[in-house]
């Protein structure tokens, strides 16, 4: 470790300097980056290069079992999770960033600049005169991980234990809100039957299967109706790209396919 | 340089993230702003536990990305609860301590 | 002061006196229509069981000598309060038996009337449940020790009169009549609570030797406050003034009931209460005097409240209301008055029972008529009705020598040796009891007929004439056989004390005097009702008096002016005072509440950014104070 970062000295080396001036840029512009994203998924990625930078200071800052956890816990499973909820809740959903709410944005800028001003006026009252460094604090256990393993370990170990046991209690209530309970049976063939004749618009035979008559049978190619023309219907929707495409036919004629889309 | 700029920047990433939360309507989003302000947290123990030369400060920070995990878990799964009765992640419709 | 002595032998019976009509009200009331079939032959039973106890008691108590005749039945210990305590005891001495004799006796006989009269209506066994529970109730009112006894069957008896009262339970009248005698009664009832509380504070005892022996040597403002509420509670039970407005409506209940009632139970409580407190009403003069104006008052309002009835139940209830003002009057004048008042109280229960029989009898041919301007002429048809009629008319009237003549003269002659305005009161009394009496004879048996179209009179069965017929006997013969050779005197002189009254005038005299008035009132009602032609409808032209004795005189009146009209303005008042003020506070803190929470509540808009925008404003006011303050 300490052959690549000289950290957790005593002194603050100009290397350093140099490291946190990047270092700084980057997470403030990925925290800005991710309230300003409209969509939910540019807003992951922004804290995501946030949360990585931070890994990099921990690094910088002789904590270098932090940084591996920071990596691991944070940008490997919480931003997985929260990508994994993403794209089960709609991917593409972008955010109105016009507020609805009569003064709040205002209020926020208020708070937020207030918060941050007097988080500055606080620590700017602090002088630090000395930085003692770690490396006093680890040294008798052999190296940072060593030092930290036994403070989890031993002055810790209730705590420890005790965030195992929260661990297990969040994976318990994560099941319990996201099962859902079958409140009516499972419609049967009958019944969805039933239900299409019912429905106006829902056509009454199977869909046309894509790929029939054209020149391949790949699903995203539309099958051919009697006269020629394309079944767009035939094309299963995840590939209804909207616009219009051009097809070439097994006997060589071109074909124009128009999807229409409408937004989810 | 002194190290209290890490303390700066620790203040600056936090009122990002309140002001995030405060300003973002989906809930994923304020949920990241959350993250960011317990990483604002975190990154001020780190540098604390080096000006200070004691330890207790990384395994403190340790146990905020513990419990931040047990939260995200749990929010999550909140989110897709609500998600699931109401089809939308937007807080601002989950207003039902209104009535 | 007798001694007392524990029960032993056939005295340790004296429970089943009360044991066995208890038995058979609990029977008849609590097995349902099971049984319907014999149930009135259990009552009758019942009865007739306590009689043969009490004739038995009796004889057994003659052959003891006349200080060692009362005993103490232990049964056990009702509560013990540290030095307070109160057994259920049966104290049976010679004021008691002559009590039980008569209850059990002309209670049996008006059983044995009530099963003619009730036959047919569908309710004979509950009305014989009721009977029993009444006569139960009474024979424990008299068979008491104690106060606290006494008041259980004070309570009983205002109970069953009530159930009895209201028997016809489809009637609208009864309702409200039994309501009225309950709720008057009540009246009288605080008197007797207060009696008793005040022998609790003043004794520390309630029994009646206890009180008795404690009575002389009290203060004469304890013993007179006693005696007065012990007379309140008398006018209660007994109907007199100022309480007698129940007794007349009391007629809504069956005509046995109301032979009861007036007869050997209820009325006659209160002159044994105050006979039995003798000790207390002794030691307190101006109480006995309250006594004697009661009487008085009563006496006279009685005789001309029934001079102008048409409803002959009615009538026979002022003649009632004198007659116990009679008694009243009697125990008042104290050593002199009490056997004398016991006397005529048990020559009253023969002849006033048989009245009501008869007048039973009567309603009973007439499809139970009761207006007496639609009677006459009923001799004819009703002969042993007539003749045990009559005989109880001529021996309530006091003509010699039936029972009425040898029981009241006595109370006359006692009272003129108190005071010739007394004694005054007492033969105008008796003169409006003959002239009322002969009015309900007269109009009832004699003169021409004047009956509705539809009634066919006939004579009423064997087992209703035959009580009749005894108690025509009774009427006869108990008077001379109770004052023979100072019989009644000497058999009560332990318990009451007795003296014999010393007047100016001489006995035989004040007879001739009394029976000269007593003849006035006759020949006055010959010449009014059976010279004259009676209307068939009362006439509205009359005089002042007779209106006011049509309306009772207007005790109902005083009673709605005085009590009943503020009470109702004192509720509204109350009930607006609840309405507007106490209810509008309590309403108005809600109302006002309820708005501020109304505005209040618009600041809860339900976004999660509000909230969250308030936890951090605070978050930064706290940290601003903090700033400030380190400042």
């Amino acid at each position: 470790m300490n052959g690549i970062v000289a950290a957790g000295t005593a002194t603050v080396s100009s290397g350093e300097t140099f490291g946190f001036w990047i270092l700084a840029v980057l997470t403030v512009g990925g925290a800005i980056g991710m309230i300003a994203s409209r969509k939910a998924v540019h807003s992951a990625l922004w804290i995501a290069l946030t949360m990585v930078s931070l890994a990099v200071v921990y690094l910088i800052n002789a904590a270098p079992f932090l940084s591996m956890v920071q990596i691991i816990v944070y940008t490997g499973a919480v931003m997985m999770l929260f990508l994994f909820v993403l794209m089960l809740i709609g991917v593409d959903a972008s955010d109105s960033l016009v507020e609805t709410i009569k003064g709040q944005r205002v209020a926020a800028i208020l708070v937020g600049l207030g918060f941050g001003l007097l988080l500055l006026i606080g620590i700017g009252g602090l002088t630090v005169n000395t930085v003692v460094g770690l490396d006093a604090a680890t040294a008798p256990a052999g190296g940072n991980l060593q030092a930290v393993a036994q403070l989890i370990f031993g002055r810790y170990v209730l705590a420890f234990e005790v965030t195992s046991a929260l661990l297990i209690t969040a994976a318990v209530g994560a099941i319990v809100y996201t099962h859902r309970e079958r409140l009516v049976g499972k419609p049967t063939q009958a019944m969805i039957s039933r239900a299409r004749f019912k429905s106006v618009t829902a056509p009454r035979s199977p869909l046309p299967a894509p790929g029939v008559f054209a020149n391949h049978n790949a699903v995203d190619t539309p099958a051919l109706l009697p006269d020629g023309s394309p079944a767009t219907q035939s094309v299963p929707a995840p590939f209804q790209v909207e616009g219009a495409r051009t097809f070439t036919t097994a006997d060589g004629r071109s074909i124009t396919a128009d999807f229409e889309q409408e937004k989810p | 340089m002194n190290p209290m700029n890490y303390i700066y920047l620790s203040a600056a990433l936090f009122a990002i993230g309140a002001f995030g939360v405060l300003f973002r309507r989906n809930a994923i989003v304020v949920f990241m702003c959350i993250e960011l302000m317990l990483n604002a947290a975190n990154l001020a123990f780190v540098v604390f536990a080096r000006i200070n030369g004691t330890l207790d400060g990384q395994v403190v920070a340790f146990f905020v990305m513990v419990v931040a995990a047990a939260e995200v878990v749990i929010g999550l799964a909140i989110i897709m609860a609500i998600f699931a009765t109401r089809r939308s992640a937007s807080i601002d419709e989950a207003n039902l301590l209104r009535s | 002061m007798e001694t007392i002595a524990a029960a032993s032998g056939i005295t340790s019976l004296t429970w089943l006196l009360i044991a066995l009509p208890v038995a058979g009200a609990l029977i008849l009331l609590g097995s349902g229509r099971r049984t319907n079939a014999f149930g009135h032959l259990l009552g009758v039973a019942t009865i007739a069981g306590s009689f043969v106890v009490a004739v038995l008691l009796w004889l057994n108590m003659l052959g003891k000598s006349s200080d060692q005749r009362a005993t103490r039945d232990f049964l056990f210990t009702w509560m013990s309060l540290g030095r307070f305590k109160v057994d259920v005891a049966l104290q049976l001495d010679q004021l008691s038996m002559a009590f039980v004799l008569l209850i059990t006796g002309v209670g049996l006989l008006i059983h044995i009337y009530a099963v003619g009269y009730m036959h047919g209506d569908d309710g004979r066994r509950r009305f014989f449940g009721y009977l029993n529970l009444f006569v139960a109730s009474m024979l424990l009112l008299v068979l008491a020790d104690s106060f606290a006894l006494l008041y259980v069957g004070w309570e009983g008896v205002g109970l069953a009169s009530y159930l009895l009262i209201g028997y016809y339970q489809t009637r609208e009248s009864a309702g409200p009549a039994a309501k009225k005698a309950f709720v008057v009664n009540r009246v009288g009832d605080i008197g007797m609570s207060v009696a008793i509380m005040v022998m609790f504070a003043a004794f520390g005892t309630v029994t009646f030797q206890g009180v008795f022996a404690a009575a002389p040597s009290a203060s004469t403002g304890i013993v007179t406050a006693i005696g007065f509420a012990l007379l309140l509670a008398a006018c209660g039970k007994s109907a007199q003034f100022p309480l007698q407005s129940w007794l007349l409506d009391a007629m809504e209940g069956p005509t046995p009931v109301s032979a009861l009632i007036h007869a050997a139970t209820m009325v006659t409580a209160g002159v044994y209460l105050i006979a039995r407190s003798n000790p207390i009403f002794e030691v307190a003069p101006n109480a006995q005097m309250g006594v004697i104006v009661v009487g008085v008052i009563t006496l006279l309002a009685g005789g001309i409240i029934a001079s102008a009835k048409d409803d002959i139940k009615k009538a026979l209830a002022g003649s009632t209301m004198s007659a116990i003002g009679f008694m009243m009057l009697a125990v008042g004048l104290g050593k002199s008055g009490y056997v004398y008042a016991i006397a005529f109280l048990l020559a009253h229960g023969f002849f006033k029972a048989g009245l009501f029989l008869g007048a039973g009898s009567v309603m009973h041919g007439m499809n139970d008529q009761v207006n007496m301007r639609r009677f006459g002429a009923l001799r004819s048809v009703m002969a042993i009705t007539t003749l045990t009629f009559g005989l109880g008319y001529l021996a309530i009237i006091g003509i010699p020598p039936l029972a009425g003549y040898f029981t009241k003269d006595v109370i006359i002659e006692s009272a003129m040796a108190r005071n010739p305005i007394i004694g005054t009161a007492a033969v105008i009394g008796a003169g409006l009891t003959a002239f009322y009496m002969s009015r309900i004879f007269f109009m009832t048996f004699i003169g021409p007929k004047r009956w509705t179209q539809d009634v066919h009179p006939h004579e009423s069965p064997v087992v209703m004439t035959a009580p009749m017929v005894i108690l025509a006997i009774g009427s006869v013969a108990s008077g001379y056989l109770l004052m023979r050779n100072q019989t009644l005197q000497r058999w009560l002189e332990p318990v009451t004390g007795f003296t014999e009254p010393d007047g100016a005038l001489r006995p035989l005299v004040l007879t001739g005097i009394t029976l000269a008035v007593v003849a006035l009132g006759i020949i006055a009602a010959v010449v009014l009702f059976l010279r004259r032609p009676i209307p068939e409808t009362a006439p509205s032209k009359v005089s002042v008096l007779v209106s006011a004795a049509r309306r009772d005189l207007y005790g109902d009146a005083f009673n709605e002016a005085v009590f009943m009209r503020p009470g109702q303005w004192l509720t509204r008042s109350l009930v607006w005072v609840d309405n507007r003020v106490i209810d509008g506070a309590v309403n108005g803190v809600a109302a006002g509440l309820g708005g501020l929470s109304a505005r209040v509540r618009r600041t809860q808009t339900g976004y999660t950014r509000s909230y969250s925008l308030v936890m951090l404003s605070g978050a930064l006011l706290v940290i601003v104070l903090l700033w400030i303050v380190r400042l």
